[in-house]
């Protein structure tokens, strides 16, 4: 089995500019903040970006906003982001909404080589306008298209060369899903160990997931806990 | 201007939905708070979307570990039996029906039990999160909101003006004035708030109300 480290500068110079890219985390947790920064210092530009939320002004997605190098969010809420609210409000900034549970599904249907599914969720709403509605055994039912990427950015708490990941806590969320659904997965972490240093049981990423593997000297203060 | 003492009384009031054994999901906001006056040894375990069930209490900013906030963004605990698992699992117990009760806040709830909160077009677009879920699969639905909105209107309405985030969905409404049923012969009026009087309920209310003729309860 290969040995999947890089730099963090050769990690991301494969992204250009126009690349689609999932991005792990919700809020904080599971945010891959030091592939953010680098991303924002390489500077590719037209990117879509699909991600739980926008992180809050001043870090992660938010820088990638703040350079102008973001066409498109596809997100389940911006709320913590008055930056990416006033871009979206100002017609600077396309973002697509779905349902939380919606986004998720929608990537792990693509990491599972499916190609949608049908759900109830929304139906009534807003949301649903442009769906295509089906009826299966008498109930109307919405087609949910897969998200697929170009690129994964994934932050996992532990690591071994070959890119098993383990998560910690509440940093999974969209994570294991989002390091199904890309074309190239590229994984930070904080704790690298030798093969066989994770337990096979504990492992929630496989390695065949993952293409590259950074990791982190240690952590920047975006990381940490928020005074509120 | 509603009273932090009518706050208080309408927290500790939804708190007596939560049971023993069941899974609950607390909207951000005011329903987050409704825990605080459940007694933790009724074994209710709390759901949050990002990927907790058994969430334990908040801690300080002292005691929080960064990997470990709830959906709210609020940093809280473990305790024992708690599980995380990926938001596609999260929102499968949602949708497969596990979440006994949710509690959530609302802008506008219709006779029907339509309810809208989630967008206000124009002012406040923050996105959807897992509210739509929430709406429609939880098996109960319960709204805590203020009665009236900021410029005195009736937040329970004939039909929603805003865009609506599930329809019929909501099972029952708690305000600051009065604990409200949405039964299919549409809203009945179960509860009055200490020092309110019928006819300031019917007053600040927007789509009919049914009452009882028995005395109503105050809370």
């Amino acid at each position: 089995m290969t040995d999947k480290i890089v730099d963090i500068e050769a990690a991301i110079a494969v992204i250009g500019d126009g690349a689609t890219i999932m991005i792990g985390g919700f809020g904080v947790p599971g945010t891959p903040f030091c592939l953010l920064d680098e991303l924002v210092r390489q500077g590719p530009k037209g990117l879509t970006l699909i991600k739980n939320d926008a992180n809050e002004n001043g870090m992660g997605v938010d820088r990638l906003l703040l350079g102008n190098q973001v066409k498109k969010l596809i997100v389940s809420h911006i709320g913590l982001n008055s930056n990416a609210i006033k871009l979206m409000n100002e017609g600077r900034l396309e973002v697509e909404l779905c349902p939380q549970g919606i986004l998720a599904e929608r990537i792990r249907n693509a990491g599972a080589g499916l190609f949608g599914f049908l759900t109830d969720i929304g139906i009534d709403t807003t949301l649903a306008q442009d769906k295509p509605r089906f009826e299966i055994d008498g109930r109307k039912l919405l087609l949910e298209k897969p998200l697929r990427a170009d690129f994964a950015l994934i932050h996992a708490a532990h690591a071994d060369p070959l890119g098993n990941l383990l998560y910690a806590a509440a940093a999974q969320n969209f994570n294991p899903l989002m390091a199904m659904a890309a074309k190239h997965v590229i994984a930070e972490t904080e704790n690298l160990t030798a093969p066989g240093g994770l337990s096979p049981e504990a492992i929630h990423t496989p390695a065949p997931f993952v293409d590259r593997l950074v990791e982190l000297p240690g952590l920047t203060e975006d990381y940490g806990v928020i005074r509120r | 201007m509603v009273s932090s003492d009518a706050k208080q009384r309408m927290i500790r009031r939804v708190a007596r939905e939560i049971e023993a054994g069941m899974t609950v999901n607390l909207g951000i906001g005011l329903p987050t708070r409704v825990i605080d006056h459940v007694d933790r040894d009724l074994s209710v375990c709390l759901h949050s979307e990002n990927g907790i069930a058994g969430v334990g209490p908040s801690v300080t900013y002292e005691q929080a570990d960064r990997n470990l906030i709830d959906a709210g963004g609020s940093y809280v605990s473990i305790q024992p039996g708690t599980a995380f698992f990926d938001s596609a699992v999260s929102f499968a117990m949602v949708r497969a029906g596990r979440l006994d009760l949710t509690i959530l806040g609302a802008f506008e709830v219709a006779m029907n039990g339509d309810l809208a909160n989630w967008m206000i077009p124009g002012l406040f677009t923050p996105g959807v999160g897992g509210a739509m879920e929430l709406a429609q699969k939880a098996r109960r639905v319960v709204i805590m909101m203020t009665h009236l909105d900021k410029q005195g209107h009736s937040k329970i309405v004939r039909e929603c003006r805003l865009p609506i985030t599930a329809s019929a969905c909501v099972n029952r409404i708690y305000t600051d004035l009065a604990v409200i049923d949405v039964d299919a012969q549409g809203l009945m009026l179960r509860e009055i708030a200490q020092g309110i009087s019928l006819d300031e309920v019917l007053a600040a209310t927007e789509a009919p109300l049914q009452v009882a003729d028995n005395e109503l309860p105050t809370f």
